[in-house]
């Protein structure tokens, strides 16, 4: 694991323009995904690679399969009775889905920001980035201070919340929780971080804020942000796929797959043909 | 009339109809105007009825009950029979501990459970504890007495504070265990999530997040339930017993408001009588001051 990860340094160039996500090192390889929710089938036979330190966005319609696409990259639909997952998800060369991995352990690996902020009401600032640490077990102060001043300045949180850390996480704006639950999962340094539509409950100021946001950490992280704005897939996303009724239609550079699907579907969707 | 209204309605006989209609329509809405009227009142006075005997209960207790309620009351131990004066230290410290006593064994069975009902196990398990609970909570609190008296009393071979905690400690489990249920289920979800999301165990996400956002509410709870206890009497008759002096430890009889409120109001001595009143008082003092504690948390919860 550590092997690919060091090839992925290298392999990643500066622009992402134009290259092929299937030909780059990759973070997640995910080989015929299908997935079950009891009878019915929400994903049929996805393969793709998400890319290292680059942030993949997940478009589609509603209901096309999206989030449960990103909920099986850190086993969380193993919460939900009757899910059935088949195919073959690997992390940097490690499927996740052996019996000897720890889901805990993925999931420190893996981290997730989700639709609606959810900071912990019962905790301040500063509680919140370091939970995570703090209960896998971490105990020392000072590497403590220096993981959650990381974590806010990752998140662009730092300079507004530096003077209230004991302040509640709930008594930040909107946006500003948003950015504290990124610092939160950022805390524990995970190598990949999954995003289900984070902006969708946004205003247009805190959208643009968390977008610049998550362009920064594409340098660092591998991201997959599900969204359903399509212009913010076009604004934040390197590479693009695009997900219909549980199938991949397309996946590709975000730059050609909105000026020159290949398909027509995307096109479609692309053009609000259909919704 | 404009021109255009006399075409599209030309004959006479649907203005008529229609003038019919308003009258209709209106009469109806004077019904309604009535029986609105009728249970805006019918519930203004069911509340009167709901308020009405605790005040009434409350001025007669201050009224029966203050003349008796002195300094002695609540710090002498009761005179022999026969003597007047003496009070009800021993009962009152009694009860107290035999709330504690019940508090201590009934939380974290209570709030276990709760947890069990709401965050494990399969479904059908957690309909069937819930049940249980609700049937539980239905029995009639002499049922524990008599429960208690069989398990622990002959068994000890002695009436105990420990007997009688232990009794109202199984009024208060179900009790627990549903207001635990209610209010963890009431945190939303998206912090569960979180949680799990951020690589927390299932227990620590249970007892950090889920428990910690709840704690508030299950608080109530417990006081609540330690309320209701309180006044128990019937489940106290045979396991702690009563006393009349104090109880050097919980293996020996010990006093409690209620049963000495129940002994001192059959008895045929006024002065007794009186020193019921003031029991029942302060009784009644300790369970509202629990609830005033019971407001107080739950007016912060809801900002």
């Amino acid at each position: 694991m550590s092997e690919s990860t060091s090839n992925a340094k290298g392999a990643v160039p500066a622009s992402a323009e134009g290259a092929d996500p299937q030909k780059r090192s990759a973070a997640f390889q995910i080989e015929d995904l299908h997935v079950w929710y009891g009878n019915r089938a929400v994903l049929h036979g996805i393969s793709l690679n998400i890319p290292v330190r680059q942030v993949t966005g997940i478009i589609g319609p509603s209901g096309c399969g999206k989030s449960t696409f990103l909920r099986v990259l850190n086993r969380m639909h193993e919460f939900t009775p009757g899910v059935d997952v088949q195919g073959r998800i690997r992390l940097f060369g490690e499927d996740i889905y052996e019996s000897r991995v720890d889901p805990i352990l993925l999931r420190r690996r893996v981290g997730m920001v989700f639709q609606k902020s959810n900071p912990f009401p019962t905790m301040s600032i500063q509680e919140n980035v370091l939970i995570g640490l703090r209960l896998a077990g971490i105990r020392n102060r000072g590497l403590l201070e220096e993981r959650l001043e990381e974590a806010l300045r990752m998140s662009a949180l730092w300079s507004e919340v530096k003077d209230r850390l004991h302040a509640p996480g709930t008594a930040l704006s909107g946006g500003q929780q948003q950015r504290l639950c990124i610092a939160r999962a950022l805390a524990i340094r995970p190598e990949v971080l999954l995003m289900d539509e984070p902006c969708s409950a946004l205003d247009p100021i805190a959208t643009a804020q968390i977008e610049s946001l998550i362009r920064d950490l594409g340098q660092r992280y591998s991201i997959v942000l599900v969204t359903h704005n399509l212009q913010e897939a076009g604004r934040t996303a390197d590479f693009t796929a695009f997900f219909l009724e549980g199938r991949l239609i397309e996946f590709g550079s975000t730059k050609k797959m909105f000026t020159n699907p290949s398909q027509k579907q995307t096109e479609d969707y692309l053009t609000g043909r259909f919704s | 009339m404009s021109p255009l209204s006399n075409s599209s309605d030309p004959k006479p006989e649907s203005r008529r109809e229609a003038a019919n209609e308003d009258r209709a329509a209106s009469r109806r809405f004077r019904i309604r105007k009535v029986v609105d009227r009728f249970f805006q009142i019918l519930s203004v006075l069911s509340a009167i009825v709901v308020i009405s005997p605790l005040l009434f209960v409350f001025v007669f207790l201050l009224s029966s009950g203050s003349s008796a309620l002195t300094w002695d009351f609540l710090t002498q131990l009761p005179k022999p029979v026969g003597e007047t004066g003496g009070g009800m230290a021993n009962a009152i410290v009694g009860s107290c501990i035999l709330v504690a006593v019940a508090t201590l064994v009934g939380t974290p069975i209570g709030v276990l459970g709760g947890i069990c009902v709401c965050e494990y196990g399969d479904p059908r398990l957690r309909l069937f504890i819930r049940f249980i609970a609700d049937v539980l909570n239905g029995v009639p609190s002499i049922i524990w007495g008599i429960v208690v008296y069989s398990w622990v009393v002959l068994r000890m071979k002695t009436f105990s504070g420990l007997a009688g905690g232990l009794a109202l400690s199984f009024i208060m489990i179900p009790l627990i265990l549903r207001t635990t249920e209610d209010v963890i289920r009431l945190v939303p979800s998206v912090y569960r999530e979180a949680g799990l999301a951020l690589g927390l165990r299932r227990s620590q996400v249970i007892l950090h997040i889920m428990l910690a956002t709840a704690a508030r509410g299950v608080l109530t709870g417990i006081l609540l339930a330690a309320a209701r206890v309180a006044g128990e009497t019937a489940p106290l008759l045979f396991t702690a017993f009563g006393n009349r002096v104090w109880a050097a430890h919980l293996q020996e009889p010990i006093a409690a408001l209620p049963l000495q409120i129940f002994v001192y109001a059959i008895a045929p001595y006024p002065d007794w009588h009186r020193q019921a009143w003031a029991g029942a008082l302060v009784l009644l003092a300790l369970v509202f001051c629990m609830s005033i504690v019971v407001r107080a948390l739950t007016r912060q919860k809801s900002p």
